[in-house]
C-alpha cells in the first residue's frame, strides 16, 4: 500500500511543505462524512478498479522492476492518487470535490528522475474509469485493453518517459481480511487489492536514448478515508518479486511512540494468498544513505518471514532514489539477496 | 580640526543676526525638496502599482496561447493540449461590476493553482504557501489588495456582492495584489462571470511543440511582450508631473541660491578677517561646505515630510485621473519604502550644492580686499549680467534646434526649458536696460534716485524676478493650454456623444440581440452597433472600430481632414479614417494606404483623420462589414440609440428588464459627458495644484528677498531721509519701486507664458499624446495671473516696508554715525 498518499494531499492541502512530524496527524483526522471501510465489505470487479465516490483517498499505484538487454537493473514507478475535499459525487465542472495527482519515476544506472503533476477533477483533465479500464492524468496514462489484465502505462517527465506493456494471467491478490486490510491495530484500515503478477515488455527513454526493457510489475489499488491512526509517523513498505515466483508484499507503521505496526502478505507462485502478521514478520534496517536533501534513510533491510523461510537482505539499486516532489519521499527498486535472490519496490516515508 | 570649528562657529554666527537669510536657504531648499519628491513619489508610486498590476500571475510563465476569435474559448482546449502534454494553465479574466455610485468594477482573474508552474507566485504568495482547500474549496476565497477592500468599504472574511446581486467568496487581504484586481479560483470565476467552460487564455510555461492542428485554428500563441504596456501608454503623463517637479525644483534652489550668494556677500567682512586671523583657505572652504551640508540635511528633511504630505494629498487626484485615462489602477495611499524617502534628502543635498557651490567657489578666490559695498556688487555683475546673456543665448540656440530636430517628448521638455531659462537669464540684463532707458528720461531728482536705486537693487533681486517669471510664465503656459484643451474637449465631445443612450452588451450575442429588439421600438430612430477589434500596429496598441452607414455620422464625427466623399467610401470598405494621434504615430497622411495585419485584408487609403482626445491607444474608423469579414472575431462593444428626450427613462427601464441590465451597462448621455468631462478635470487638478505651488514657491523667493534685502537698505534710505524725505512717502517709494520691478517682470512674462502654451500644445502635447490643439489666448485669464502676480510681489514687500515705517530716526542715523 502506498500510505504516502494520502499524507501528500494533506499536506497539499493544509498549505504546508514541512513533512515534519506534526502534519502526519492530518492522516488521522477524523473522516467525519466520508464513507467508512468496513470489515463486513466484499469486494467486486470490475466496478472496484474505478474511483469510490465517497471515500477520501484512493490510488492506482503501478511499480515495474525491468532489465535491458544488457542486463542492468531499471525501475519504473506510475502513480494516481486521487483525494476528495469532501465527500460527494464527481461533477462536470470545476466544482469537483476531486483533486487528482500523478507521480512517475525512472530509476537506473546513474540516477533516479522523477516527475509530479496535479489536476483537478470535473474537466477531463484526469481521472479513471472502471469498465473499459482507464486511469489518466495529463499525458500520463495507464490504459486497459479488454481488462485489467493487459495495461499499457505511459508516464514521462523532465528528461525521462517510459512506454511499458503489462500483461498477467493471474488472479487479483486480496489483502488482509478479502480485501480489508488494517493499518493501526486500533481500527483504521483500507480496502486493498493487488495484482502483483505483470509481465512487463516496452521502452524506457532517458535523455535522448531509448532503451527496451522487460520484467515485471505489480498493481497496487487501495482507498479509504482514514487509513491512519494519530501518533503513527511514516512508514516502510515492501513489494518483492521472489525468484520462485512467490510475491512477498509487507510494511510497518512507524509509532512516534511504541513498536511499529507490520502486516504482509504472501502470495504463492500460483497466486494462493496467506495474511502475515506482526509476529509472522521482522525488519531490520541495516544501512543508511544519505540523500541529496541531507536525509538519510535505510537503504539495505534485514527481511524475515520464517514461516515461508523468508531471510533476505534488501539493497536498493540506486540508493539516491528521492522523490523530489511536493511532499518528498523514498521510493525505488530493490535486490534481494540471502536465502532467496529477487527484486522488488521499496517505499519510505517520515524520514 | 579646532580651527575648523572655529570658523564654522564664526560663519554660523552670521545667522543669528540674519534670522530671515537663514530661513530663507532653508525655505528654498525645503520647497525644493518637498515639490520634487512630491512628485517623483506620485510617479513611482503610479509605476510600482502598474508593476504589480502586470504581475498579478508572476512566475517562469514564458508565453501565453490566446483565442484567434472572440475573448474566450472553450476548456475543452485546455484539457485537450494537457491531455498532449502541454504544460498550460488556464486564466479567466472579466470585469466583475460592483454596486455603488458611481459604479466601478474589478478587474476579476480566476485561476487554477495546481497546474500552475509550482515556481509561480501569486501576488507575491507562493504557490506552495497558501491555503488550497480554501481557496478551490466553497466558499473558496477572492483575494484583493488593500485598497480594492477600502473601495468595497469592506472587512476581510465578509462577504461583498457584485452589481447582480451574486454573493462573492470570502474576502482575504493579499497586501501584495494590484490595486482593482481580485483573484479567484477559476471555478468561481467562471461563475461570477457567467462563463461556465470558458476560459480567456493559457499560461504556457512548456509546449513540446507545434500547436497541434485540431487546435492551431482556435489558440494562437504569443510570446511574451511589453507587459509595460501600461507604463508606456502612461509615460506622457508623469513626464509631464517629472517636468513640473523639476520646475519647481528649480524654483526653490533658485530661492536657496539668491539667499546663499547675499550671505556670502555680506560675509565677506567676516571672511577677510578669518583669513587674516590665520585661517588656511581650506580651512574655510570646509566649513562652508559644511555649513551648507547642514542645511541642505535640514531642508531636505523638512522637505521630504512635506513632500510626503503633498503626494498623499494630490494621489486620489493623480489615481483618479490615471483610472479614468488609462484603465490603470493606482492605490489611493503611498505606500513607498523608507530608503525610497531618504533619497530625498540626497537630493536636497544635491540642490544645495548646485544652489551653493557657485558662491563658494566665488568665497575661495573673492579678492580680500575689495569693499563690500552694494554698489561695488552692482559693478561686479557686469560681466557675470553678459556671461548670462552668453549662456541665454546658448540655450535659446539649444531650444531652436530641439524644435526644429526634435522628435521626441524628452526633445519637446528640453525646448521648453531652455526656452525657460534663457529667458530667466536675460530678465535681469533686460530690467537693467529698461531702467537705464528710464533713468535718461528722468529729471527729478528724486525719480532719478528712484530709478536708479531700483537698477542697483537688481542684483540682489534678480534671481527672485527670475523665479516670479518662470512661475508666472509657466501659469500662463499651463493655464492656457488647459483651458484651450478643455474648450477643444468640451466642444469634440458634444459632438461625438449625442445619441441618447449608450448601451454596453454583455457580448456579441446579447449585443444582436439588443439592436433586434431596439429596432422594433418605435421610440428608437437611430440604433447604432459598433464592432470593434483589438489590434497591434508598429507595437503599439490600436483599436479598429467598425460602424455602420448612417448620415448621423457626417454631423456626429468631426474630421480636421478629410477628402471627398471620405463618408461614402468608407461605408462601402473602401477606405479608412485614422484618429490624429495614429496618423502622427504612423506618419501617415489623407491618400496614404494603411495595410491592417489581417489575413486577408488589402491596404486601404486613409481618407478621413478626426480627433480622439484622451484615447491613450491608436483608433481606426472602418465599416462594419468590412471589419467582421477580416476579423471573424471583431466583437459587438457597444450601441447607440437615438430617441426623444423624454422617451429615455421608459426605454431604459426597458432595455434593463428586457436585457438585464445594470445601470453601468445602460448609460444617458448626460452621465457619460459629466463622467468623460470629470475625467478631464480630475486629469488637470494635479497639474493645476503643482502650478499654483510653483507660483506660491515665487512668491516666497521674492519675499524671502525683499526681507533680506530691507535689512540691508538703510543706507541707501537714510541719506534720503536726511535730505527731508519723510519716512511714508519712503515707503511709498519702496513699494513703488517694486511695484515696477514686478510688473516689468509680469509684462516679460505674458509673452513668454503665451509662447510657453504654444510650444505646449503645437509640440509636447504632439509628442505626448500626438493630438495639436489650437492655441486659445484667454485675456481674462492672463490679467488674473497678472494680478497674482502683482498681488505677491505688493504682499511680499509690504512687511519689509512697514518695518521701515516703523524705524525709529536714531536708526536712520545710525549709518552715519557708523561712518564716522
Amino acid at each position: 500500500m502506498k500510505r504516502n498518499a494520502w499524507l501528500l494531499l494533506s499536506v497539499l492541502l493544509c498549505g504546508c511543505d514541512q513533512p515534519a512530524p506534526q502534519s502526519y496527524a492530518g492522516l488521522g483526522q477524523q473522516a467525519g462524512e466520508f464513507s467508512q471501510v468496513t470489515r463486513d465489505h466484499r469486494l467486486a470487479f470490475p466496478q472496484d478498479h474505478g474511483p469510490h465516490d465517497g471515500f477520501r483517498i484512493e490510488w492506482w499505484y503501478v511499480t515495474a522492476n525491468l532489465k535491458d538487454a544488457q542486463g542492468r537493473d531499471w525501475g519504473a514507478q506510475w502513480t494516481l492518487f486521487r483525494s476528495a475535499l469532501r465527500p460527494g459525487p464527481e461533477t462536470t465542472d470545476w466544482n469537483s470535490p476531486n483533486l487528482w495527482m500523478g507521480h512517475a519515476a525512472l530509476t537506473g544506472p546513474g540516477g533516479h528522475q522523477s516527475g509530479e503533476t496535479l489536476a483537478r477533477g470535473g474537466i477531463g483533465q484526469a481521472g479513471v474509469q472502471a469498465q473499459p479500464f482507464r486511469a489518466w492524468i495529463d499525458d500520463w496514462s495507464l490504459q486497459g485493453r479488454g481488462s485489467i489484465e493487459n495495461l499499457r502505462m505511459v508516464a514521462g517527465g523532465d528528461g525521462f518517459r517510459y512506454d511499458l506493456q503489462l500483461h498477467s494471467d493471474h488472479p487479483l491478490v486480496l489483502h488482509g481480511e478479502q480485501g480489508y486490510s488494517e493499518k493501526s491495530g486500533k481500527g483504521q484500515a483500507s480496502y486493498y487489492y493487488s495484482q502483483p503478477f505483470y509481465q512487463v515488455q516496452g521502452h524506457i527513454q532517458r535523455g535522448s536514448q531509448c532503451i527496451a526493457v522487460t520484467g515485471q510489475a505489480w498493481l497496487d489499488r487501495e482507498w479509504s478515508s482514514q487509513p491512519l491512526a494519530s501518533g503513527q509517523t511514516g512508514w516502510d513498505w515492501f513489494s518483492l518479486h521472489l525468484d520462485s515466483g512467490a510475491k512477498l508484499m509487507l510494511f510497518q507503521v512507524r509509532e512516534a511512540r511504541g513498536d511499529a505496526y507490520r502486516a504482509g502478505t504472501w502470495v504463492g507462485p500460483q497466486g494462493e494468498v496467506v495474511a502475515l502478521d506482526a509476529a509472522q514478520i521482522q525488519l531490520q534496517a541495516q544501512a543508511w544513505s544519505a540523500q541529496k536533501n541531507g536525509k538519510k534513510v535505510p537503504t539495505r533491510w534485514r527481511v524475515q518471514v520464517p514461516g515461508h523461510g523468508v531471510d533476505v537482505q534488501v539493497d536498493a539499486v540506486e540508493p539516491q532514489a528521492w522523490m523530489q516532489t511536493r511532499f518528498p519521499y523514498w521510493e525505488g527498486p530493490v535486490r534481494l539477496s540471502g536465502s532467496a535472490g529477487g527484486r522488488g519496490y521499496l517505499e519510505m516515508t517520515g524520514y | 580640526m579646532r580651527l575648523l570649528s572655529l570658523a564654522l562657529m564664526a560663519l554660523l554666527s552670521h545667522w543669528r543676526r540674519h534670522r530671515v537669510q537663514c530661513l530663507s536657504i532653508f525655505t528654498g531648499l525645503w520647497l525644493a525638496t518637498a515639490l520634487w519628491t512630491g512628485v517623483q513619489a506620485l510617479n513611482s508610486q503610479a509605476r510600482s502599482d502598474y508593476a504589480r498590476a502586470s504581475a498579478v500571475l508572476a512566475g517562469p510563465l514564458q508565453a501565453q496561447l490566446l483565442p484567434r476569435t472572440g475573448e474566450r474559448f472553450d476548456q475543452g482546449l485546455y484539457v485537450q493540449l494537457r491531455r498532449l502534454g502541454w504544460a498550460v494553465s488556464p486564466v479567466l479574466e472579466g470585469r466583475l461590476r460592483l454596486p455603488g455610485e458611481p459604479a466601478h468594477s474589478v478587474r476579476l482573474i480566476g485561476i487554477e493553482p495546481l497546474s500552475l508552474s509550482p515556481a509561480s507566485s501569486i501576488a507575491g504568495v507562493q504557490l506552495q504557501a497558501f491555503d488550497l482547500q480554501a481557496f478551490i474549496g466553497t466558499p473558496g476565497q477572492a483575494w484583493v489588495g488593500p485598497d480594492t477592500l477600502r473601495q468595497l468599504s469592506a472587512n476581510p472574511a465578509q462577504r461583498a456582492r457584485d452589481s447582480e446581486g451574486q454573493l462573492l467568496p470570502p474576502l482575504v487581504l493579499q497586501p501584495a495584489l494590484a490595486p482593482g484586481v481580485m483573484v479567484v479560483d477559476i471555478g468561481h470565476a467562471q461563475a461570477l462571470l457567467h462563463a461556465s467552460g470558458q476560459l480567456s487564455r493559457l499560461l504556457l510555461a512548456g509546449a513540446p511543440g507545434p500547436l497541434p492542428a485540431d487546435i492551431a485554428p482556435f489558440l494562437e500563441l504569443q510570446t511574451q511582450q511589453d507587459d509595460g504596456g501600461l507604463q508606456r501608454l502612461t509615460d506622457s503623463f508623469h513626464l509631464n508631473l517629472t517636468a513640473l517637479g523639476l520646475l519647481a525644483f528649480i524654483v526653490g534652489l533658485f530661492i536657496a541660491h539668491a539667499a546663499i550668494g547675499l550671505a556670502l556677500e555680506q560675509r565677506r567682512g567676516l571672511i577677510r578677517n578669518l583669513r587674516a586671523s590665520g585661517i588656511s583657505l581650506k580651512t574655510l572652504l570646509y566649513a562652508l561646505l559644511l555649513e551648507l551640508g547642514l542645511f541642505a540635511v535640514l531642508g531636505g528633511l523638512a522637505g521630504v515630510a512635506s513632500g510626503y504630505a503633498l503626494a498623499a494629498w494630490l494621489l486620489p487626484d493623480v489615481a483618479a485621473s490615471l483610472r479614468g485615462l488609462y484603465g490603470a489602477q493606482v492605490a489611493g495611499t503611498l505606500s513607498l519604502p523608507a530608503w525610497w524617502w531618504l533619497l530625498g534628502v540626497l537630493v536636497s543635498v544635491f540642490g544645495a550644492l548646485l544652489a551653493g557651490l557657485g558662491s563658494v567657489m566665488r568665497a575661495a578666490r573673492l579678492p580680500l580686499l575689495a569693499l563690500a559695498q552694494p554698489q561695488a556688487w552692482r559693478l561686479a555683475q557686469g560681466p557675470w549680467l553678459r556671461r548670462q546673456a552668453l549662456i541665454a543665448g546658448l540655450l535659446l540656440l539649444l531650444a531652436l534646434g530641439c524644435g526644429v530636430f526634435g522628435a521626441s517628448l524628452p526633445s519637446a521638455f528640453a525646448m521648453l526649458a531652455g526656452l525657460l531659462l534663457a529667458a530667466a537669464l536675460l530678465l535681469p540684463g533686460m530690467l537693467d536696460r529698461v531702467l537705464a532707458w528710464l533713468a535718461r528720461r528722468c529729471q527729478r531728482p528724486l525719480a532719478q534716485w528712484f530709478v536708479a536705486d531700483s537698477r542697483q537693487q537688481l542684483p540682489a533681486l534678480s534671481l527672485a524676478l527670475m523665479a516670479l517669471l518662470l512661475a508666472l510664465a509657466a501659469s500662463v503656459g499651463v493655464g492656457s493650454m488647459t483651458e484651450g484643451f478643455r474648450k477643444t474637449f468640451v466642444g469634440w465631445l458634444g459632438q461625438r456623444l449625442s445619441a441618447d443612450l449608450y448601451v454596453t452588451p454583455r457580448d456579441t450575442a446579447q449585443g444582436l440581440q439588443i439592436v433586434e429588439w431596439l429596432e422594433q421600438q418605435p421610440a428608437a430612430s437611430v440604433v447604432l452597433p459598433g464592432w470593434r477589434v483589438d489590434i497591434q500596429l508598429q507595437g503599439w496598441p490600436v483599436q479598429v472600430q467598425g460602424i455602420v452607414d448612417h448620415s448621423v455620422y457626417r454631423t456626429r464625427w468631426p474630421l480636421l481632414e478629410q477628402q471627398p466623399h471620405a463618408w461614402q467610401r468608407l461605408a462601402r470598405g473602401q477606405a479608412v479614417m485614422l484618429s490624429e494621434q495614429l496618423a502622427r504615430r504612423l506618419k501617415l497622411q489623407l491618400g496614404d494606404n494603411l495595410k491592417l495585419p489581417a489575413n486577408t485584408s488589402p491596404a486601404l487609403p486613409v481618407v478621413g483623420i478626426y480627433a480622439d482626445y484622451g484615447n491613450p491607444k491608436g483608433h481606426v474608423l472602418a465599416n462594419a462589414g468590412w471589419l467582421r469579414e477580416n476579423w471573424p472575431q471583431a466583437t459587438l462593444t457597444g450601441l447607440s440609440v437615438d430617441l426623444a428626450a423624454e422617451r429615455v427613462p421608459a426605454l431604459k427601464v426597458a432595455l434593463q428588464r428586457h436585457f438585464a441590465l445594470d445601470d453601468s451597462r445602460v448609460v444617458e448621455q448626460a452621465r457619460l459627458k459629466r463622467w468623460s468631462t470629470d475625467v478631464f478635470n480630475r486629469t488637470f487638478a494635479a497639474t493645476a495644484a503643482l502650478n499654483s505651488l510653483t507660483l506660491g514657491v515665487a512668491g516666497v523667493a521674492l519675499f524671502i528677498n525683499l526681507l533680506t534685502l530691507g535689512q540691508s537698505r538703510l543706507g541707501q534710505l537714510a541719506p534720503l531721509w536726511a535730505l527731508g524725505v519723510r519716512r511714508m512717502q519712503l515707503v511709498w517709494l519702496g513699494l513703488g519701486q517694486t511695484l515696477m520691478l514686478s510688473s516689468l517682470t509680469v509684462l516679460m512674462a505674458i509673452p513668454l507664458g503665451l509662447l510657453l502654451a504654444w510650444c505646449l500644445v503645437a509640440v509636447v502635447n504632439v509628442q505626448a499624446f500626438g493630438w495639436r490643439l489650437p492655441l486659445y489666448v484667454f485675456p481674462v485669464q492672463l490679467l488674473q495671473l497678472a494680478m497674482l502676480g502683482l498681488f505677491t510681489s505688493l504682499l511680499a514687500s509690504a512687511w519689509p516696508l512697514w518695518q521701515l515705517a516703523r524705524r525709529q530716526p536714531r536708526e536712520l542715523l545710525r549709518p552715519f554715525a557708523d561712518e564716522a
